[in-house]
């Protein structure tokens, strides 16, 4: 029974995993893109369409990687090439994202598919308490496998140095010689790739089915999860266990008869949110802040 | 560079245009003066598979029934709230006779907009306020609960029943007071454990809730959510279920026990016969009660699929359930019957009026827990 719960809880944390992962690597480069719930609903809806047109989940996962990196770089193409304002051109990416999915998941509503299987036999995931950590999809074991890369390339290696240099000061790191539109390219292209793969997740792994707005907030979610992990990779994994077990636990607490009102729980991620980003603003020191040229758009003086 | 940039965002605008207006295009089927003009309101796209879709069915059988004398129009994705009252406006001034408006939510906007037009008729779907050119349309979705818990307490063997419940509003709690009904009929030792998503739609939420309600014992679970995500996943755990608003097999196929499906058509078919012979009416008094449209099983307003996935003597109890609330044999909300807490709603030999069903806000005896505030 209970690991039931934990493998539930552990399932709906993958997708804010990947999609908060891919974010968080894009505002340590300074961009901020709350396109998240668009390109995720991207990512849902191609990896659903071409799953079910080829038969092929692994086609899926990859159109699910793909479409979520090219609505990615219509936000790059606006915020890099063009110098636009950052909340306005991500906000218009998820309506954009949002009506774009609808229409091109309006044939296949209504349909089913075949979901992600386990990576393990069912002799390992049948153990006694350890078994759960074997009873689950590729995906899931690659979400924490991608955050580990994450961590590692930003806060080990010099490539990661240099990406960080660009959020904190994209002059500085421009006057050294280093390309910072190219580094926030990538890092935006990224941030795509995790979110469409993170999409892709909810219609391969959770539901298998396509409906329009299938995604509900998680991109929201995932975005409040970034300011949660105060930009560390491995409190993204932390954080959204976090989360997935108090939207989890809500559920199970109302089917035990619970008398807490399952709305004040429903809305315990936001206040968590809030209640880190006062700790880490009073703590003040620069290393839990947001990264300084977030959001500040890089013309270069050539 | 200013200006190139003002180009670009008139340029992204022009795309979030066109993609609005495919989003929400009219769809006009023909044009011709003598006939009726019928539009329906429609809160999402035709394709949902779920509360739009059923309504879609019922214009579709409109149209054919009443071939070139009515002609009919829809306007999809229709957010509840001001826009929605700026399109009930526009489809009055474009000379439709009547309006549908399929959401509960534009209660208020039909309303505001019956009362600028009144040579126009306006029928609302399950609201409950009317003018004297407003009617109110609605399906006793209930009496479906009842037979789906005479099939859930003969099916489960762990006497748990899961209820994925949205919102702890009257008509919801009537669906799982009308259910424990039919299950203590006849299982006394089955309890039904309600999870509200707090959500009409939120398909990864309501999966979700269906493995919790699993995890914690249930066999047989129930659904007043959007999605068939709760029936993909008994399908995956092996446990059964009931589809919700439409026929959900294809999610389901070993799963779903049976749906309760919506039919509007033939109530959409009276109110514009009734129209075309003007004897359309609100009726009379404040509330124009006489207006109001409340129909089931009796009338097909609510049909059941085919019962599938259990054995016949259980597919028999349920037809026999089906059959007795349409001939109204069974009286689902009738004496002596016990709110959870153990007070005594009803005496031996009372019924619960349609009053007291709208102002339901407890759980029968059978049904596990508090409701929300």
């Amino acid at each position: 029974m209970i690991d039931a719960l934990v493998l539930t809880i552990l399932m709906t944390s993958v997708p804010l995993i990947l999609a908060a992962t891919g974010e968080l690597v894009v505002e340590r480069s300074g961009v901020l893109n709350l396109g998240l719930e668009g390109m995720m609903l991207m990512g849902a809806v191609s990896a659903f369409a071409l799953t079910y047109v080829s038969g092929s989940l692994l086609v899926g996962l990859l159109a699910g990687v793909i479409s979520g990196c090219l609505t990615a770089a219509i936000f790059g193409f606006f915020v890099l090439g063009l110098a636009t304002n950052q909340v306005a051109t991500g906000l218009a990416l998820t309506i954009f994202g949002t009506g774009l999915s609808g229409l091109i998941g309006s044939d296949f509503v209504g349909k089913a598919i075949e979901g992600l299987p386990t990576v393990f036999p069912e002799t390992l995931s049948n153990m006694s308490f350890i078994g759960v950590f074997f009873a689950l999809d590729a995906i899931a074991y690659l979400s924490v496998f991608i955050a580990l890369l994450v961590w590692i390339f930003l806060f080990k290696s010099k490539y990661g140095l240099v990406l960080r240099a660009c959020g904190i000061s994209h002059n500085s790191a421009h006057s050294l010689g280093y390309k910072v539109l190219t580094v926030r390219w990538c890092s935006i292209l990224f941030g795509g790739m995790m979110a469409g793969l993170g999409g892709a997740y909810l219609p391969l792994m959770l539901t298998p089915h396509w409906s329009e707005g299938m995604t509900s907030g998680r991109g929201w979610i995932a975005l409040a999860l970034v300011v949660f992990a105060s930009w560390m990779p491995s409190r993204i994994i932390y954080g959204a266990i976090l989360f997935g077990a108090i939207t989890i636990m809500q559920l199970a607490g109302q089917a035990r008869g619970w008398t807490i009102p399952p709305q004040f729980l429903s809305s315990l991620p936001y206040i968590a949110t809030i209640f880190v980003l006062v700790l880490i603003s009073s703590k003040g020191t620069a290393k839990y802040l947001a990264p300084s040229d977030l959001t500040r758009p890089f013309i270069s003086s050539k | 560079m200013k200006n190139n940039r003002f180009i670009i965002f008139a340029g992204l605008l022009a795309i979030i245009a066109v993609v609005f207006y495919f989003a929400t295009n009219v769809d006009q089927v023909e044009d011709k003066e003598t006939k009726m003009k019928v539009a329906f309101v429609y809160l999402t796209n035709p394709g949902d598979h779920g509360w739009t879709y059923a309504h879609e069915v019922g214009r579709q059988q409109v149209q054919e029934h009443f071939g070139d004398k009515v002609e009919t129009s829809y306007v999809e994705n229709v957010p509840e709230g001001p826009d929605a009252t700026r399109v009930i406006r526009e489809l009055a001034q474009n000379g439709n006779d009547m309006i549908f408006t399929t959401s509960f939510g534009y209660m208020e906007p039909t309303l505001k907009v019956a009362k600028e037009f009144p040579n126009i008729k306006f029928d609302h779907i399950t609201g409950y306020m009317r003018a004297e050119n407003m009617a109110t349309g609605n399906i006793r979705f209930y009496e479906g609960r009842y037979v789906q818990g005479v099939v859930a307490g003969l099916t489960t063997k762990s006497n748990k029943i899961g209820y994925v419940a949205a919102f702890p509003i009257p008509e919801v709690i009537q669906g799982i007071n009308s259910f424990a009904q039919g299950l203590k009929s006849v299982n006394k030792d089955a309890t039904i454990s309600v999870v509200w998503a707090n959500t009409w739609y939120d398909p990864v939420k309501e999966g979700d809730a269906a493995k919790v309600l699993i995890a914690e014992g249930a066999d047989v679970l129930a659904q007043h959510t959007d999605s068939p995500a709760m029936l993909q996943t008994a399908e995956k755990s092996g446990v059964f279920g009931f589809g919700q608003s439409s026929d959900m097999h294809e999610f389901a196929p070993s799963a779903q026990l049976f749906a309760s499906v919506n039919n509007w058509g033939p109530y959409y078919i009276s109110q514009i016969q009734k129209a075309l012979d003007g004897s359309w009416t609100t009726g009379e008094g404040p509330d124009h009660w006489a207006g109001n449209t409340w129909k089931g099983l009796s009338e097909d307003f609510l049909v059941l699929t085919d019962f599938k996935n259990m054995p016949s003597n259980v597919a028999k109890a349920a037809q026999e359930a089906r059959d007795g609330i349409a001939n109204g044999s069974i009286n689902i909300f009738s004496g002596p019957m016990m709110d959870n807490e153990g007070n005594q709603i009803l005496a031996s030999g009372e019924v619960l009026d349609d009053g007291g069903l709208w102002a339901m806000n407890y759980y029968v005896d059978g049904v596990i827990g508090k409701i929300p505030n």
